[in-house]
């Protein structure tokens, strides 16, 4: 015992010291925020929840409020009447049918388009393929008026004018961005060693893309399906300048604010967000469980 | 380029290249094409187009330099955009770290259905809500009234409700690159730093925000390029006096009519954000391909 | 064939008899693989033939010749079920549901995993993945199956296990098998044939036995199983039997083809052909043992090879009987070989 403890201090002797890491835990300051940082930490999170949910919350409130206008200050009373409105509501009807066409044609064209283009990147190499990939993320890059005003302009020129057709392909310009990467990212975890077993067991090319590949990439396209889907929904700045005179949701909308806004818009509000909660939990639950079936393998 | 031909066959190998022909060129280049070539022609009626009037000139981009108003909203609008990407990019980097580094995978779960909810929503419901809480006898007043810290409503509309609405309506797309450019940090390397002595401070400084660079990049490039080119949040959230840059835009569209002068406008802001983004780009010194992808 | 910059594989030539298992030997970066995506038809030669069947195969596409291959990575395809993986090839070539069913049955009863058809790939081990791979490339009933370095990712265990299986059922379905591999103990246990490939060029075909008692290079000597290496240069070439001095001292041994006196040449002798012995004469070395390695049935003695000036290590088995009688570890000794287990071979 009193050997190691001699050895010890000999070694101590031997070292230079060592420099103290200049801790902020080491000074009384430093003591109070270590204790404070994590009740900050907890405070903010608060705060950033609170900033995240409240917008929401008050949108969905204002559709109870028997108030002609969209608010909940004051408060004139609790009614559904605003949500059994929205149901009998015809322009809301036609504006959401007309969403739905757009978005079904975004849909059917870039998610092909999307596919082909992701296959032509990945089969290109070296100072093409740089070239290529900034010429295909360059729509995403530009604001959404730009490419409406493009698409207008360029349509006009053969006497198409706004309507369904131009805002389908406008919006396509730059969805066809983001399919091509969701499935540019899910080619490049493909073992190619698949497509040439296929061909080697005597498959046609065709068959190769239809039976390998495809089913290969069928998470990443429904991915795409509904990122595709979401993009149009929401889309207003771009449809705001080929739309003609289609009105989907969005438009709608940001006119309403204009002409006189009713709770009736926060009752729509309302209803995307129950389906969207009830989708997004739905969605999280299962990709939950997967996570902790894949850790516990 | 016969990669795709070896790879499909011909006729299959065709198609993709066909297909991808026709977006890029027909409706990304070509189109881009016209919009530059009516930027740069006057404004004619019908009779006259094509004659010896229609000539290029750079009249369309004189007009939007001198005139009294519209080069202040430009740089207004490059100057909030840039505040609206400050704002979100403080907010949403704690908020990434902890998502990435910090929380049970149950809180993480929870967190990104929070998340979810407003993004998959309509960016002009995310509006609305803004609107409804920024009202001048709205909620945000009520509630700063009531806790003593304002004896008198404020009229929220304007350029502080633009950036507010649109901090909120862009978050997302800061948060979620951040979130996953950290999330590839390999935890031991902060425990190492922190092994070492280094302070909260300085783990993040030179360990995690080198890490988390091309996130932040993309997360940069993405809400300023949305925020400049919002036409949404202004209209919901602006005033008379706080005019955003897009609602010019279509202002010479579809209430002046000159679409030429429009086209102007259009490329003045693309060619902006481009700038924006090369230098952004530029500054964190990213990649294209890494930034988006 | 070139590949990128070099060549990789040089000009060659080999016959495959029907129903053989033949094995391509060979270091990473050999040619081997190339070499066997050029009968696969996944590449094609810039000068040569590939004849299967004494048919030409060159312009032939992978999908319309006779072989079918099994992958390193095995390549199942994740998101189909077992039977129809085994069944890819039948419905290539448009054979019906019912037919295409009943043939997946009676491929998994070959491989010994029946009633595993509707099992997806991901739920299967390593072993019974591999023998789906398998079972997938027989169903389209090739005359030549080519397998890359199957076994590659499987433990020991089951390595040696499924050496075996695959043996056993190369024999059963009379197909030619070509294997590919760079594990010599492999290509030795299981194959009829085997060519030892190295930069590109054939080095020698023989079966197993031919290439560990005659190697005809320098490199089949040290690839194939251990050896002993002696370096000098050849004084004497006579009735098949070649003399090496060198700084070790005097050697003879069997003449390997093309030695002349006055060239370089190596003497290859086996660890098992060494062994300590009291005469004296030709083929002595002095040595002293380092350590023993224990493996079971025997033991690898290393030791310094004695009165050269640069350190050189040879290695000896020796029995687990003759272990008691072992000179002790560092205790100098002389051990000899006799001229018929030993070879020279010129050394380039």
């Amino acid at each position: 015992m009193t050997q190691t403890t001699t050895a010890t201090a000999t070694l101590d002797a031997d070292l230079p010291p060592i420099i103290p890491a200049r801790r902020l835990s080491h000074s009384g300051m430093g003591l109070l925020l270590g204790r404070l940082q994590p009740l900050a930490g907890r405070v903010y999170l608060l705060v950033f929840v609170l900033f995240l949910m409240s917008p929401l919350l008050i949108l969905a409130a204002a559709a109870f409020n028997d108030s002609s206008f969209p608010t909940i200050l004051p408060w004139q009373g609790s009614t559904i009447k605003w949500i059994v409105a929205l149901f009998h509501d015809g322009e809301i009807g036609r504006a959401l049918i007309s969403s739905g066409i757009i978005a079904a044609g975004v849909i059917g064209l870039s998610l092909p388009v999307g596919t082909a283009a992701a296959l032509v990147l990945t089969s290109l190499h070296g100072r093409t393929r740089g070239v290529v990939y900034a010429l295909m993320v360059s729509p995403m890059l530009i604001p959404g008026i730009v490419i409406g005003i493009s698409t207008l302009l360029f349509w006009r020129q053969v006497g198409v004018n706004g309507g369904y057709f131009l805002t389908i392909l406008a919006q396509s310009s730059f969805i066809i961005s983001f399919v091509m990467l969701m499935i540019v990212a899910q080619l490049q975890r493909f073992d190619r060693t698949m497509e040439e077993a296929a061909l080697g067991l005597g498959a046609s090319r065709l068959l190769v893309f239809r039976r390998i590949l495809l089913p290969y990439l069928r998470p990443a396209l429904l991915a795409a399906c509904c990122i595709a889907f979401l993009q149009s929904f929401e889309n207003c700045n771009t449809t705001l300048f080929v739309r003609g005179t289609e009105t989907p949701l969005t438009i709608f909308i940001a006119t309403k604010v204009r002409t006189g806004l009713t709770p009736v818009i926060n009752a729509l509000g309302l209803v995307m967000m129950v389906g969207t909660i009830m989708g997004a939990v739905l969605w999280e639950i299962a990709r939950y469980r997967r996570a902790v079936r894949s850790a516990a393998v | 380029m016969t990669e795709i031909f070896d790879r499909f066959g011909k006729p299959l190998g065709g198609i993709f290249l066909g297909l991808a022909l026709l977006w890029l060129a027909g409706m990304v280049l070509v189109p881009g094409v016209f919009m530059i070539n009516a930027s740069l022609r006057p404004h004619l009626p019908p009779p006259l187009r094509g004659g010896e009037l229609d000539v290029y000139v750079l009249d369309n981009f004189a007009y939007l330099i001198n005139h009294v108003n519209h080069g202040r909203i430009f740089f207004k609008t490059v100057w909030s955009s840039a505040l609206v990407t400050l704002v979100t990019l403080l907010l949403c980097y704690p908020i990434a770290f902890w998502l990435a580094k910090v929380a049970r995978r149950w809180q993480v779960a929870v967190m990104l259905v929070l998340l979810l909810i407003p993004y998959l929503m309509n960016e002009v419901l995310r509006g609305l809500a803004w609107y409804i809480i920024l009202a001048f006898s709205g909620p945000l007043n009520a509630i700063l009234i009531g806790l003593g810290l304002m004896d008198e409503p404020v009229r929220w509309y304007g350029d502080g409700g633009v950036v507010a609405g649109m901090a909120y309506a862009y978050l997302l797309f800061m948060l979620f690159p951040i979130y996953n450019a950290i999330s590839t940090l390999d935890r031991a390397q902060i425990d190492a730093a922190r092994d070492l002595g280094a302070s909260a401070w300085r783990i993040h400084r030179r360990v995690v925000l080198p890490h988390a660079k091309v996130g932040i990049a993309t997360g940069c490039v993405f809400v300023f390029m949305m925020a400049a080119g919002s036409y949404v949040a202004p209209a919901l959230l602006g005033a008379p006096g706080s005019r955003w840059f897009t609602q010019i835009v279509y202002e010479w569209f579809f209430e002046i009519g000159n679409w030429n002068r429009g086209a102007a406008y259009g490329v003045a802001l693309m060619a902006m954000c481009l700038a924006v983004v090369l230098g952004l780009l530029a500054l964190f010194r990213v990649n294209l391909a890494s930034a988006v992808k | 064939m070139r590949f990128g910059a070099t060549q990789a594989v040089k000009s060659l030539s080999l016959d495959v008899r029907q129903g053989e298992f033949f094995s391509i030997l060979g270091p990473s970066g050999c040619g081997k693989t190339t070499l066997l995506r050029l009968i696969s038809g996944f590449l094609q030669p810039t000068a040569g033939q590939v004849l299967i069947n004494g048919k030409d195969m060159v312009g032939v596409p992978s999908n319309m010749r006779a072989t079918a291959m099994i992958f390193q990575s095995l390549a199942l395809f994740p998101f189909m079920r077992v039977w129809e993986n085994i069944a890819f090839g039948l419905e290539a070539r448009g054979v019906g549901t019912a037919e295409r069913r009943r043939e997946a049955e009676r491929l998994l009863e070959l491989i010994a995993l029946p009633g595993y058809g509707n099992r997806m790939p991901g739920e299967l081990s390593g072993g019974q993945r591999q023998r789906v791979a398998i079972a997938r490339a027989l169903a389209i009933q090739p005359q030549v199956l080519l397998l890359d370095e199957p076994l590659s990712a499987l433990d020991l265990k089951l390595r040696q296990h499924m050496r075996a299986e695959l043996r056993d059922l190369q024999k059963r379905t009379g197909v030619t098998f070509i294997y590919i591999t760079h594990d010599q103990s492999e290509a030795l246990a299981m194959s009829d044939q085997v060519a030892v490939m190295n930069g590109g060029e054939l080095q020698q075909i023989g079966t197993p036995q031919e290439l560990y008692s005659h190697p005809k290079t320098a490199f089949v000597a040290e690839f194939v199983g251990e050896n002993n290496a002696l370096t000098g240069t050849v004084t004497e070439v006579s009735g098949g039997t070649a003399v090496l001095e060198g700084p070790q001292g005097r050697f003879s041994g069997r003449a390997g083809a093309g030695l002349n006196p006055g060239a370089k040449a190596r003497l290859y002798v086996r660890p098992e052909a060494l062994s300590p012995s009291s005469e004296t004469g030709e083929n002595r070395l002095k040595l002293a043992i380092e350590r023993f390695d224990f493996e079971g049935a025997f033991a690898t003695a290393y030791a310094l090879l004695q009165g050269t000036g640069s350190p050189q290590r040879m290695f000896m088995t020796i029995s687990q009987q003759g272990l008691s009688d072992a000179p002790a570890i560092g205790a100098p000794f002389t051990a000899g070989f006799s001229a018929e287990d030993a070879i020279v071979l010129s050394d380039d």
